[in-house]
């Protein structure tokens, strides 16, 4: 009887730490998007500064940021089933479309450094004009949080593989969701603020 | 070969030849051997690396921190005292002590040190210990991340101390402004001695910010409702939010920079596009809520020092709740008069020098509100009253002065002088250091369980007090009569005497601080006559009163039931406080951990490196970091269970003492009266 309340009170301690953990990593996320927005604000005063450079018409491709904008959103849908699965208690389905969001979010990750690749490679690189160096902080801040994420997602795929779907891996993978639909709040930020003028002007 | 090995580094970059900077290191390394061969001698490694190092206890990270920031604090102290030395003698044809480059790197780090690494982590600190028994919490909310947070600050201080041996330190003040902190200007490594710490100590603040939050949001005792919370808890939430919010910003401004300089990027660069009006922008969007996040922690001290020793409840909580949080919000919309002679256009200024006038109002009504609960009140003048009362109108003077500064025209003549200098000393020594000073006698035994000297505590607030005026009003002067920040050298003769009386008073904080080690020594040769039986050893009224000092590592073995503001007081009013509780149960307690130190030594190590550019060590560094974390997060099994048998045997230790406590307060006269009757 005793061995049963103090499962149940555990049960309650762990319930009361998730939610502890869910609330202090959605603070963490607006001081991150505090780092975003100054970055943001950064990049809009400095997004004339070409210094005879290349300016945004010249460099961006909308086509290959079209299709960049896919892979992540895709990944996030894919993010999407990891929950439902999770909740589910599915873990193969979870794992399944962990691969799914890993390898999408993957693919954003290599198209961006191939853009970075071929910009360097045309003399436009981070060090030519402070609208470079914005853009290229900017957006590769965003990328770096993509590759952290990547490395995350490897993580929890190897936490259910081995653990299985235990009540603290799910709230880990809650927390990972966050974190994931957070990333494409802010690359729409990008895409409107720093591609779609670009193209535009 | 091997000198690619080691990037920029070589015997060179240590100054054999500047013997102020080797005797400097030779006392330092004196310390730490002595420190290291006590330990030996002693046989206490054990105790130091299970009692402390690796420690979760929220009671002994936040002495931790308080134990960086003393140590911070002699460092930032002996910087000033060679600053007073070299201005009140170089004048006209003197060259003082002290070469210019020398020079610049003392105000440099001055200024970094005191604010960063000495203010931070001793409010920190004192939030970490109180803030929890506070709200009659068992813990923090993430004790792993507090630790974690905790290393990261230390690693950052090492570094800037190991810059006085190992390099150079910044030449840029302790702002940095580009373009002189760019590459350009200040090739060697200075400057990245002064980002790196910055960057690795802020993510540890910005941290902790979190850690408060969810901390104060979630983990109260039953009753304690939001207008239930002590104020210093208050302002702990105030100074938590801030630090989430703004230093983001200090993080940005200072990377970017970095980039500018490791990467030759032009965010802040002469030509290319560089835009060094936006670091001013960026750098005080941290910079002026930190001024907040320094002074609300000293501000709750104040209001919690203040009603103990009145005897009497804080006059109108509401009102200082409102304006504790009015000041967290406005500290967001003034960042603009550090720079009001940019040229940003007079409207823009004018805003920005009325909000900035704006925060007057809330300070003003805590100040008349401290004044009103000390009015018809029982005081007593113990050292930590003597720290809060004399802090009233000193930063009154200050709040004035600052009120003057805050008119773009006025600060147009005074930006960059000497009066500026006074002014934020003015607002930084009595405003912040004075209420920790005073929250660090306050609490002193509720960690250690023995009250400090009061007398010796007397004697520093005394120094405290006329060092400062001496060093201080004639900075006042000087800005009037046009006498710039920061030189190494004037030709003016006029300026000397001031500099002098100036000087004089350093010698008196020097008296002050000696007298703070005196206090300490005496106080711990002591202890067992002054040992706190009762864990409430001023009558006090707030939760953190009702644990044993120092409290078992669980706080509260039955969770406290909130009915009042002054909770404690409250219990004590209506015979409740100190009963035994019929049963005991068990405590689930954080596991120690040896990971969030290895991961402070790897950012330190990394740090290192970075300023360096031994590019491989700074790799091999991060990715070692990266998989501690992934370490942790792996582990499930993160708590120990305390058996209710223990929690037992603890609790019937503590009402032993407080039984002891009872008949020595019997055998008192009721003179003492201020002494409580513990009722087991």
């Amino acid at each position: 009887m005793e061995a049963m309340e103090l499962t149940a009170d555990t049960a309650a301690e762990q319930l009361e730490t998730d939610a502890d953990r869910a609330f202090g990593f959605w603070i963490y996320l607006m001081s991150d998007a505090v780092i975003f927005a100054l970055l943001f604000a950064t990049y809009a005063v400095m997004s004339r500064n070409y210094a005879d450079g290349p300016s945004g018409h010249a460099l961006f491709d909308l086509g290959h940021t079209f299709a960049e904008t896919l892979l992540l959103l895709c990944s996030s849908i894919a993010y999407g089933f990891v929950s439902l699965a999770a909740a589910r208690g599915r873990r193969a389905q979870a794992l399944l479309w962990l691969g799914v969001a890993f390898a999408l979010g993957l693919g954003f990750v290599l198209m961006e450094l191939a853009e970075f690749n071929a910009m360097i490679a045309q003399g436009a690189g981070p060090d030519r004009s402070g609208f470079l160096s914005a853009f290229f902080t900017l957006v590769g801040t965003h990328g770096t949080h993509v590759s952290f994420g990547l490395i995350w997602i490897l993580v929890m795929m190897a936490q259910v593989a081995v653990k299985g779907l235990t009540a603290s891996v799910r709230s880990r993978l809650l927390r990972l969701g966050l974190f994931w639909h957070f990333l494409d709040i802010m690359w729409i930020g990008i895409f409107s603020i720093v591609y779609l003028p670009g193209v535009l002007q | 070969m091997f000198d690619h090995w080691l990037g920029k580094l070589t015997i060179h970059v240590i100054p054999y030849d500047n013997p102020i900077i080797m005797s400097a290191a030779a006392f330092m390394a004196l310390v730490i051997l002595l420190v290291l061969g006590a330990l030996t001698f002693y046989g206490k490694w054990t105790w130091l690396w299970k009692g402390w190092l690796t420690s979760l206890d929220h009671k002994k990270i936040g002495s931790m921190y308080v134990i960086l920031a003393m140590v911070m604090l002699l460092r930032g102290f002996v910087d000033a005292a060679m600053m007073r030395t070299q201005q009140a003698m170089a004048a006209g044809a003197d060259p003082g002590y002290l070469p210019p480059h020398h020079f610049d790197q003392i105000f440099s780090a001055h200024g970094t040190i005191m604010i960063v690494f000495m203010a931070m982590p001793f409010l920190t600190g004192l939030i970490n210990v109180v803030v929890p028994q506070q709200i009659g919490a068992r813990d923090v909310a993430f004790p792993f991340m507090n630790a974690v947070s905790l290393w990261l600050t230390v690693a950052g201080a090492a570094l800037i101390l190991l810059s006085l041996v190992v390099g150079t330190f910044s030449r840029a003040g302790w702002t940095g402004y580009p373009p002189y902190s760019e590459l350009q200007y200040n090739p060697g490594v200075g400057v990245d001695y002064w980002i790196l710490p910055l960057v690795i100590s802020g993510v540890g603040t910005t941290m902790t910010g979190i850690n408060f939050i969810v901390t104060i949001l979630r983990k109260r005792a039953p009753g304690m409702t939001l207008m239930r919370m002590p104020l210093f808890t208050w302002s702990a939430l105030c100074t938590s939010v801030l630090m989430v919010l703004a230093f983001p910003a200090l993080t940005v401004v200072t990377v970017l920079l970095g980039l500018d300089r490791y990467a030759g990027m032009h965010f802040f660069t002469n030509g290319q596009g560089g835009n060094m009006m936006n670091y001013a922008n960026l750098f005080w969007i941290w910079g002026h809520p930190e001024v907040y996040i320094l002074i609300l922690p000293a501000f709750g001290v104040f209001s919690e020092v203040i009603a103990t020793f009145s005897g009497k409840r804080l006059f109108g909580y509401r009102m200082m709740v409102y304006a504790v949080a009015v000041i967290a919000l406005l500290s967001f919309t003034v960042w603009l008069h550090h720079f009001f002679t940019m040229g940003a256009g007079a409207n823009v200024n004018a805003v920005f020098g009325i909000a900035t006038m704006l925060i007057a109002i809330p300070t003003g009504v805590k100040v008349f509100h401290w004044l009103f609960t000390m009015y018809r009140g029982r005081i007593r003048f113990t050292a930590p009253m003597l720290f809060s009362v004399g802090f009233i109108p000193l930063f009154a003077i200050g709040g004035m002065t600052g009120v003057v500064l805050a008119e773009p025209p006025a600060d147009f003549m005074m930006h960059n002088s000497e009066f500026l200098v006074a002014h934020f000393h003015n607002m930084l020594i009595p405003g912040a250091l004075f209420g920790y000073l005073a929250g660090y006698m306050y609490w002193f035994p509720k960690a250690f369980g023995f009250t400090l000297n009061d007398r010796w505590g007397k004697i520093a607030f005394w120094n405290w007090l006329i060092g400062f005026l001496l060093a201080f009003m004639p900075l006042y002067m000087l800005g009037f009569m046009g006498m710039p920040r920061r030189m190494e050298h004037y030709g003016n003769p006029a300026w000397q005497p001031y500099l002098v009386v100036a000087a004089v008073g350093a010698v008196f904080i020097g008296f002050g601080i000696l007298s703070l080690i005196v206090q300490l020594v005496v106080s711990i040769r002591a202890r067992q006559k002054n040992r706190d039986l009762s864990g409430d050893p001023w009558n006090g009224r707030t939760l953190e009163w009702a644990t044993a000092s120092p409290p078992p590592p669980y706080n509260f073995a039955v969770l406290p039931v909130v009915t009042d503001v002054d909770a404690f007081a409250a219990m004590k009013q209506a015979g409740t406080a100190w009963q035994r509780p019929a049963r005991y149960e068990a405590i689930v307690l954080p596991r120690n951990s040896g990971l969030a130190f290895v991961m402070g030594g790897l950012a330190f190590a990394c740090g290192f490196a970075v300023i360096w550019h031994i590019w491989w060590a700074a790799t091999a560094t991060a990715l070692g970091a990266l998989a501690a974390v992934i370490t942790r997060a792996w582990r499930d099994e993160q708590e120990y269970t305390l058996s209710a048998a223990e929690v037992q045997r603890l609790g019937d230790a503590r009402f032993a003492d407080l039984e002891n406590a009872l008949a020595a307060a019997v055998g008192q006269s009721e003179t003492t009266g201020n002494q409580p009757v513990p009722q087991v």
